[in-house]
C-alpha cells in the first residue's frame, strides 16, 4: 500500500507545522505584511542541506516576485509557519523582501488611476 | 505568478469589512480569484493578541482559515481583498490587515444596521479611507443612501451607495468607488 491511500488532506499534515520550523515560533520574520513582495535574490545557499522542501517551493515561487499571502496559500501552510520560513531565507540572503509601505497608504496617483481603469475594464 | 521580474512591482491591500454574514466573502468571489489562506492564532480566555508565550497551557492554538482575493490590474501591478474576520475575538488580526492598505470598503445590511458600527469607528480612528455600501438583501427594505448616511452619521463626502454583492459589476462599481475616494483623499493630503 503507498502512503497515499491512507493519508488524504483529511488526515492534516503528515509533518505538524511547528517541526517544519523547528519548533520556532519567532523568526526574523514575524512581521512580514500579507502582501510585502518577496524575490529571490539569485544568491545560492551555502548548503543546500539548509533547504528545506518548504523552503525550495518558496525559492521557486519567488522567481518571478510573489506576496506573503500568495505563498502561504501556494504552499497551504499557516501563515506564522511561512513566516519564519521566510524569515530564515531573508536571513540567509536567498530572498528580498519590499514591505508595502514603500507603496502603500500613499501610492501614487497614478498607480491609483491605473487601478480605477483596470477595475472598470474587468 | 503575476509579476514580471523587469518591472518593480506594486500590491495594494482593499479591505473588505462589516458584520458577520454581511456579504463580505461574497463580494470578493464576485470580482477576483480566490485564494485561501490559513493562519494559526494563538488564543486565550482572557483576550487575543497578547503575545505572551509563558503560561501556554491556558492557550490553545486555532487555525483560523480567511480568504483573500487577487485581481491582476496588468503584469506587476495587483490588488489583493481581504475580509476582515467578523467575529470579534479575530479584532487582533485587523491591525494587521490594514497596515497599509489603500482603503476599505465597509459593507452595511440595513436589517442589522448597528453591526457595522465597529468597522466604521476603527477605519475612522485609523485614517484609512473607506467607503459604505449597502447590500440589498432580498427582502430588505430599500433604503435611500443619504437615509443610510443620516443613521451611520457619516460625513457628507463619504461614498455611500446600494449594491448586490453577487453580481460582478456591482462589486465593479464598489471597488471603484472605494480607489476614486482613496484617489480623492490622497490628492486632499498633498495638497
Amino acid at each position: 500500500m503507498t502512503r497515499k491511500e491512507w493519508l488524504d488532506d483529511d488526515a492534516g499534515p503528515v509533518v505538524r507545522p511547528f517541526a517544519l520550523i523547528g519548533g520556532r515560533a519567532r523568526s526574523s520574520g514575524d512581521d512580514l505584511d500579507l502582501i510585502a513582495l518577496i524575490t529571490t535574490t539569485g544568491a545560492n545557499p551555502r548548503d543546500r542541506a539548509d533547504i528545506s522542501p518548504e523552503q525550495a517551493h518558496i525559492l521557486e515561487l519567488a522567481a518571478e516576485t510573489s506576496s506573503v499571502a500568495d505563498i502561504a496559500s501556494d504552499l497551504n501552510l499557516a501563515l506564522g509557519v511561512v513566516r519564519v520560513l521566510l524569515g530564515d531565507l531573508q536571513d540567509q540572503g536567498l530572498v528580498r523582501v519590499r514591505p508595502p509601505a514603500q507603496v502603500a497608504p500613499l501610492p501614487s496617483a497614478r498607480i491609483l488611476k491605473e487601478v480605477i481603469n483596470g477595475l472598470r475594464a474587468l | 505568478m503575476a509579476f514580471a521580474p523587469s518591472d518593480e512591482p506594486v500590491a495594494l491591500k482593499i479591505l473588505v469589512a462589516g458584520g458577520f454574514g454581511v456579504g463580505k466573502t461574497t463580494l470578493v468571489g464576485a470580482i477576483s480569484e480566490i485564494r485561501p489562506l490559513r493562519t494559526e492564532e494563538v488564543l486565550s480566555d482572557r483576550g487575543v493578541g497578547v503575545d505572551d508565550l509563558d503560561g501556554v497551557e491556558t492557550k490553545t492554538t486555532t487555525t483560523v482559515a480567511m480568504d483573500f482575493g487577487r485581481i491582476t490590474i496588468r503584469e506587476g501591478l495587483v490588488v489583493y481583498l481581504f475580509g476582515t474576520p467578523g467575529q470579534e475575538r479575530f479584532w487582533f488580526m485587523w491591525d494587521e490587515l490594514s497596515y497599509g492598505a489603500l482603503g476599505a470598503v465597509v459593507l452595511a445590511d440595513t436589517r442589522r444596521l448597528t453591526d457595522c458600527f465597529p468597522s466604521i469607528d476603527y477605519f475612522e480612528q485609523r485614517g484609512t479611507p473607506f467607503i459604505v455600501a449597502v447590500n440589498c438583501f432580498d427582502g430588505a427594505e430599500r433604503y435611500e443612501p443619504d437615509d443610510v448616511r443620516i443613521a451611520l452619521d457619516l460625513d457628507p463626502d463619504l461614498p455611500v451607495l446600494l449594491c448586490d454583492v453577487r453580481r460582478r459589476a456591482s462589486a465593479k462599481v464598489v471597488l471603484v468607488t472605494l480607489v476614486e475616494h482613496a484617489l480623492k483623499t490622497l490628492t486632499a493630503t498633498q495638497r
